[in-house]
């Protein structure tokens, strides 16, 4: 049997989650190099959607499905990942670190008594075994993580790994679902209003900081990042300031970890407790009206100036000039 | 109620980082050590259990000797007992997770707290690893906290909002901001902390499943443009780099 790299999927509404697409091209660029076979792993109370996973490169689509996955319990959901690499012999699992993927896959490695790594933003197969490359010490070191073990289990950052197609056979398996006795299961989701996308995986983001002098004013930000096709974070600063922005909206290290194309910081300093949310980000610009500010030493295209006058010109300027991503 | 809360020393984030001479660690000249403030709101909601409805609270932390400072801020805190696991809690979570579940097995605890990930290392892994090498329950990345006789409901940061995750104790809670605002040692917590002891415990020796090969530090970043003219023609100046320079649209 050709040893597989499989892929845990999430599927969300009978689509793919975008992050799952990248882990599942990165898993199809990985199998490539060392001559694996690729699948792609779904589970839930129905897999419907999951032959996209083809399109993606997925040699073999395995589904779990049943009642007992309707919600997401991460020990039954951990057994399901385990069962799944011990019985196609897998040597490396893949999933995105989500929110489900960063609470699923390391329980996973746990119970095949695997290593894993965390939120990496580098793979590549050395010598037959899986290398991982993950930011640390708020993004001032890289750190190249090796396995131990036979089975090797990471997350992929999201927005980091391009989803590409590559078509593939995809035949489809279905697998047992283990006995539901779950230790722990979510019962409900309290989903944010807006139904735009999670900080996480934005391609596109603007942020505030103190400088916004008060929350109403991220209004301003809101018609920037509508224009731009993004969405709008914050520094800890304004989200401790008693503005009323939910702690969701915060980047950094005790808020999201985001790598998003575009990042433009608005009256935010650069503490290296932000910058450690954001560094990953590939264009950086910061518009703040003092020069010496530490953000400058890290942004791409620095503006010195009242982000009050500023903002709203780039939203003037961006729609005349009609832009707005892909 | 038993509370067992495990505490991670780790860098602080201002520290620069210089890599060892060995090329894979961090060199530990000039690095000032903190408890990971993840590790504060789960210490934090261990003690506002105790004072709710009564609860021991023992601390415990991985590593060496230097970790002491971590336990005896916990017990200034009002931790009720310290166990120092000796072993190494800087490596790899997998090994430090079968530390702690190796001690903490047979030891009757009701809810075992700690932070979502260790700062700096950001791996979030030990918590759930723990939860199943000990065969119980988890919920991560915790913002609200609510138990009930013999169950708990917990509140989860997810991508858009939150969800509630629901289960039987004993469960692996990990902390994450919101959960809390931590208090900061009294005078009297300081006092009472000095005459207490921190027990030592030799860790059960644990297999490794990743380590770090290499750390380096980042590339530099190349030196930013500064964008001249009015606000106006910042903003065109701006937009048109970004499509042109950068192509981002
Ligand atoms: C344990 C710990 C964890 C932390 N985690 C995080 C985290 O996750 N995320 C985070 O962001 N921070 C975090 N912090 C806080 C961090 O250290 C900083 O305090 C915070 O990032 C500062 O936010 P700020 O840049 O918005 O505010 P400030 O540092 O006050 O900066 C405001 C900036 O706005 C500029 N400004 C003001 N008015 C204007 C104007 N009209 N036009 C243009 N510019 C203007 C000023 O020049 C200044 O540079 C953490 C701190 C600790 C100790």
């Amino acid at each position: 049997m050709t040893s597989m790299i499989l892929v845990f999927c999430e599927l969300k509404d009978g689509q793919i989650r975008k992050p799952s697409l990248e882990a599942l091209s990165e898993g199809r660029r990985l199998a490539d190099a060392a001559g694996k076979q690729l699948g792609a792993l779904f589970a839930g109370a129905s897999c419907s959607g999951s032959a996209e996973a083809a399109k993606y490169g997925a040699d073999v689509i395995l589904t779990a499905e049943g009642p007992a996955l309707t919600s997401y319990s991460s020990d039954v959901f951990a057994a399901v990942l385990a069962d799944a690499v011990k019985s196609k012999g897998a040597t490396v699992l893949l999933a995105a670190a989500t929110a489900v993927g960063k609470d699923v896959a390391p329980r996973a490695a746990a119970r095949l008594g695997a290593g894993y790594a965390s939120d990496v933003t580098g793979l590549s197969m050395v010598d037959g075994k899986l290398q991982a490359v993950r930011p640390v010490y708020a993004g001032k070191a890289f750190a190249t993580t090796s396995f131990a073990s036979g089975v090797q289990v990471a997350t992929t950052r999201p927005n980091v790994f391009p989803a590409a197609e590559k078509a593939a056979a995809g035949t489809t398996e279905t697998l047992a679902v283990p006995a539901s006795d779950f230790k722990s299961v979510v019962k409900e989701i309290l989903a944010k209003a807006s139904g735009k996308v999670d900080l996480s995986e934005a391609n596109v983001i603007v942020s505030g900081g103190r400088g916004m002098k008060d929350g109403a004013n991220f209004k301003i930000l809101e018609e920037l990042a509508d224009a731009l096709g993004g969405v709008v974070g914050a520094s800890r600063a304004a989200v401790d300031a008693g503005w009323g922005l939910p702690h969701s909206m915060q980047v950094g290290q005790t808020g999201k970890v985001v790598s998003p194309t575009l990042y433009i910081a608005c009256g935010i300093s650069g503490a290296i407790q932000h910058i450690a949310g954001m560094s990953g980000s590939k264009f950086i610009v910061a518009i703040n009206k003092d020069p010496e500010a530490p953000i400058f030493k890290l942004a791409d295209y620095g503006i010195v100036g009242d982000l009050f006058e500023v903002v709203p010109e780039l939203t003037k300027a961006a729609k005349t000039m009609g832009i707005g991503t892909n | 109620m038993k509370i067992l809360v495990a505490l991670k020393q780790v860098p602080d984030t201002e520290t620069k980082i210089k890599v060892a001479a060995d090329g894979r660690s961090l060199d530990p000249a000039d690095v000032k050590w903190i408890t990971s403030p993840y590790d504060e709101y789960a210490l934090e909601e261990a003690i506002r259990i105790k004072e709710g409805k009564g609860a021991e609270v023992v601390a415990l932390s991985v590593g060496g000797d230097s970790v002491k400072e971590v336990l005896k801020n916990a017990l200034a805190l009002g931790a009720d007992t310290a166990v120092l696991l000796k072993g190494d809690g800087q490596g790899d979570a997998f090994a430090v997770a079968q530390m702690i579940a190796a001690y903490a097995k047979d030891k009757g605890f009701d809810l075992i707290l700690c932070g979502n990930k260790g700062l700096g290392g950001d791996n979030a892994a030990m918590g759930p690893m723990l939860a199943e090498l000990m065969g119980i329950g988890q919920a991560n990345v915790v913002v609200k906290l609510e138990l009930g006789e013999g169950t708990f409901k917990a509140e989860r940061e997810i991508e858009g909002g939150t969800e509630i995750v629901e289960g039987a104790l004993p469960a692996v809670i990990t902390a994450q901001k919101g959960l809390n605002e931590p208090r900061y040692a009294s005078l009297k917590g300081i006092m009472a902390a000095k005459k207490k002891t921190i027990e030592e415990v030799e860790a059960t020796p644990a297999t490794t499943g990743a380590q770090i090969s290499a750390l380096a530090l980042p590339p530099e970043r190349p030196a930013g443009r500064k964008l001249e003219g009015d606000a106006a023609a910042q903003a065109q100046a701006l937009l048109q780099a970004l499509k042109d320079e950068a192509k981002v649209f």
